[in-house]
């Protein structure tokens, strides 16, 4: 006290104050404790509780791992092994069922002797996404993933490695045709010839053409089916084509949606609204029934392209939404910036205004691929036989009937990981987008 | 104002403005719905010269340089810029645009990218100069306004001062026959005006056109060369900035100019 008073008059200090630990209940663990689980009476009640629920939970779960059950031939096997060895009442998981079936959850029926032509798909699909999720590797990469998808597409489907090649010929063309008309005759005649000469391409040539090549060179693999498709293989092939197209699609939604021409604006509108409007499963129903009242008779659609594209058309229009928020968070002044440097509308959306409002629209985005990927479930109502759909095949046969939680537990797994990167990457690229704090 | 800073404005007035037109402005009308906010413009603006628009809030003063790159749309008359006339043509809006620089008064710079990329942005992609070439004028119009150090910095590390000399460095790196300055200063701190300013005036006694809406009386008074007064949509007063601030004529110009230059 002496020296504190003596603080208030003229005071020079003689020695110095050596460091100090803090007070034994102020530092480490108790501490940490102290501050967040026992801050006071109502949170430490709340943490008895929690720590009770969370006890009951694994108390009950524990043992049913613990005594789960690998090798057996059926589920009357498994019941006999659990008797034999932890009793009758003791809970066991049967996770035989995913030795025994994991081919099927994974590939469906595709033909077992091509399993290695979806696992060949999923590395290239792996090593073409790279360059487009890491700006770091080099740009010529990008000529890989935009060619993954023919690959992919030659690979899972098979037959003549020239019908890939002719529909691939087709956004060669279209890309030609915008860099030479839009050069000569503007941005506007540019996009509409890239658009028309493709289709013109694909409705009359690319098909006798690639007959033709198929014909004289005949190059290729041992066609499979859509039929034989399932698993989470019809997942991710129809999430990953969701993904892939709804994007682009989605943002040209958005700025239709922007635009002030009216046309434009009130067809993005109406899309918009309408296919926001009524659920998936309508919409997947309205693909495996209706449209082949639409189409002209005879066209044999195939069903898995007729769900991508529906799919893609719901993600799109959430995308846009999504895309337009980040669009409407972006102040006045960077489209005025913009103009005022003299950029045209296309050069200022792609330089300026959309790598900004996608960045603000990551998580969104991400969001909308992540429902988009679980949705794909919803194809078993349309017989298509995605994991849900092959735990009731899986049921089917005597050996395995009345096996639930096993199977959904597995495939609640490989949704989870395939989420779950997703969600960890939109952290990753929102932490390394961080740098322009405004 | 002391006499010596007097001369040196009139000196200033008179220096480098040549017969040459820049801008012409005929008739000109402007409507928001059925606001009329910009009534009979008529200006001429010849190359060289320093104009500072002045006037309270609400006058319309923005909005006509806005209109001199058609950043906002004019509904009748005409704008003649450098001898092409803005009209829906979208070509001729787009080359007006890269002869015409603006520096906005929240800067506008792009904050995704560093302050070196938002220089050579506009070079690269509407110039389609090589990236090498873009660089090198870009450093060296930020040498000019005094930041080179802080190129490979991204807008949001610098103070609004620093951020308003790279805007008006990206404009310079377009190489514009025209500077448009829409309230440069009025949203920096007192201490930074300054730097901003000082740009200005190096920029005005390199001969470039300049057109400034500005509350900055020193500025009107050491660069202008004419000061123009607007109030509800209209010219009300211009003159050469020591009859202006002098000798106003119009009550409307009295009643403002103490109300500004009062405390």
């Amino acid at each position: 006290m002496a020296e504190a008073a003596s603080h208030t008059t003229s005071y020079v200090r003689d020695k110095m104050l050596p460091q100090a630990e803090p007070p034994t209940l102020q530092k480490g663990a108790i501490k940490w404790m102290r501050d967040n689980l026992f801050s006071g009476w109502l949170n430490s009640i709340l943490t008895i509780v929690s720590i009770y629920v969370i006890w009951a939970v694994v108390s009950d779960l524990f043992p049913w791992f613990a005594n789960s059950i690998w090798r057996a031939d059926s589920l009357t096997q498994c019941r006999e092994i659990r008797n034999a060895t932890v009793g009758a009442d003791a809970p066991a998981a049967c996770f035989a069922v995913i030795v025994d079936r994991w081919q099927q959850l994974l590939f469906g029926f595709y033909p077992r002797e091509f399993y290695w032509r979806p696992i060949l798909s999923l590395v290239v699909m792996l090593t073409a996404l790279m360059p487009v999720l890491f700006p770091r590797l080099p740009r010529a990469a990008l000529l890989w993933s935009v060619s993954a998808p023919f690959v992919i597409f030659f690979l899972l489907w098979g037959g003549s490695v020239w019908f890939p090649l002719a529909a691939a010929l087709g956004f060669v063309i279209g890309a030609v045709a915008w860099r030479l008309v839009s050069a000569a005759s503007g941005a506007l005649l540019g996009v509409l010839a890239a658009i028309i000469l493709p289709i013109i391409y694909w409705l009359y040539f690319a098909a006798p053409l690639a007959d033709g090549l198929a014909g004289s060179v005949p190059l290729g693999l041992e066609a499979v089916p859509s039929k034989q498709f399932g698993g989470f293989m019809l997942s991710v092939v129809i999430g990953i084509s969701g993904i892939v197209l709804s994007l682009p699609l989605g943002i040209l939604l958005a700025l239709g949606r922007q635009s002030p021409l009216f046309i434009i604006n009130k067809l993005s509108v109406g899309f918009i609204e309408i296919i926001r409007g009524v659920p998936l499963i309508v919409w997947l129903f309205t693909a495996s029934l209706l449209l082949n009242y639409f189409l002209p008779p005879g066209t044999n659609f195939d069903l898995m392209l007729r769900v991508i594209i529906m799919v893609t058309l719901f993600a799109s229009a959430y995308i846009a939404e999504v895309v337009r928020g980040g669009l409407a968070a972006l102040p006045k002044g960077q489209y005025e910036a913009a103009d005022a440097l003299g950029l045209d509308y296309w050069k200022s959306m792609r330089l300026i205004i959309l790598p900004q409002a996608l960045k603000i629209a990551i998580p969104g985005i991400v969001n909308t691929f992540i429902g988009l990927f679980k949705d794909t479930t919803l194809v078993v109502f349309i017989g298509l036989l995605d994991p849900i759909g092959l735990t009731n095949a899986i049921r089917a046969s005597t050996d395995w009937n009345g096996i639930y939680w096993e199977l959904f537990l597995f495939i609640a797994l490989m949704f989870f990981v395939f989420c779950f990167s997703m969600g960890r990457y939109s952290l990753y690229l929102e932490k390394k987008l961080r740098r322009e704090h405004r | 104002m002391s006499d010596t800073a007097t001369d040196r404005a009139v000196n200033r007035s008179q220096m480098m403005v040549s017969d040459e037109v820049a801008i012409q402005i005929t008739n000109m009308n402007k409507w928001y719905g059925t606001f009329h906010v910009l009534r009979d413009i008529n200006l001429t603006v010849y190359r060289g010269e320093r104009i500072v628009i002045c006037g309270p809030s609400g006058s319309g003063k923005s909005t006509l340089i806005r209109c001199i790159n058609r950043l906002e749309e004019h509904q009748a008359g005409q704008i003649i810029v450098d001898g092409t006339e803005l009209s829906s043509d979208l070509k001729n809006i787009d080359k007006i645009r890269s002869e015409v620089g603006m520096c906005f008064q929240h800067f506008n710079l792009f904050p995704h990218l560093t302050i070196l990329e938002n220089c050579t942005l506009a070079p690269i992609w509407v110039r389609k100069t090589p990236k090498k070439e873009a660089e090198e004028t870009a450093m060296h119009f930020l040498e000019k306004v005094k930041i080179p150090e802080q190129a490979n910095k991204y807008p949001g590390q610098l103070s609004g001062g620093q951020q308003q000399r790279v805007a008006i460095a990206r404009s310079l790196c377009m190489k514009p026959r025209i500077m448009l300055f829409d309230e440069p200063t009025s949203a920096l701190d007192p201490e930074m005006i300054k730097e901003v300013l000082d740009t200005m005036i190096e920029l005005a006694e390199e001969g470039m056109t300049m057109l400034c809406v500005t509350h900055e009386m020193g500025f009107a008074q050491a660069v202008a060369n004419r000061v123009i007064f607007m109030d509800q949509g209209q010219i009300v007063e211009q003159n050469e900035p020591r009859e202006f601030f002098n000798n106003p004529q119009s009550d409307r110009t009295k009643l403002f100019l103490s109300q500004i230059l009062g405390h």
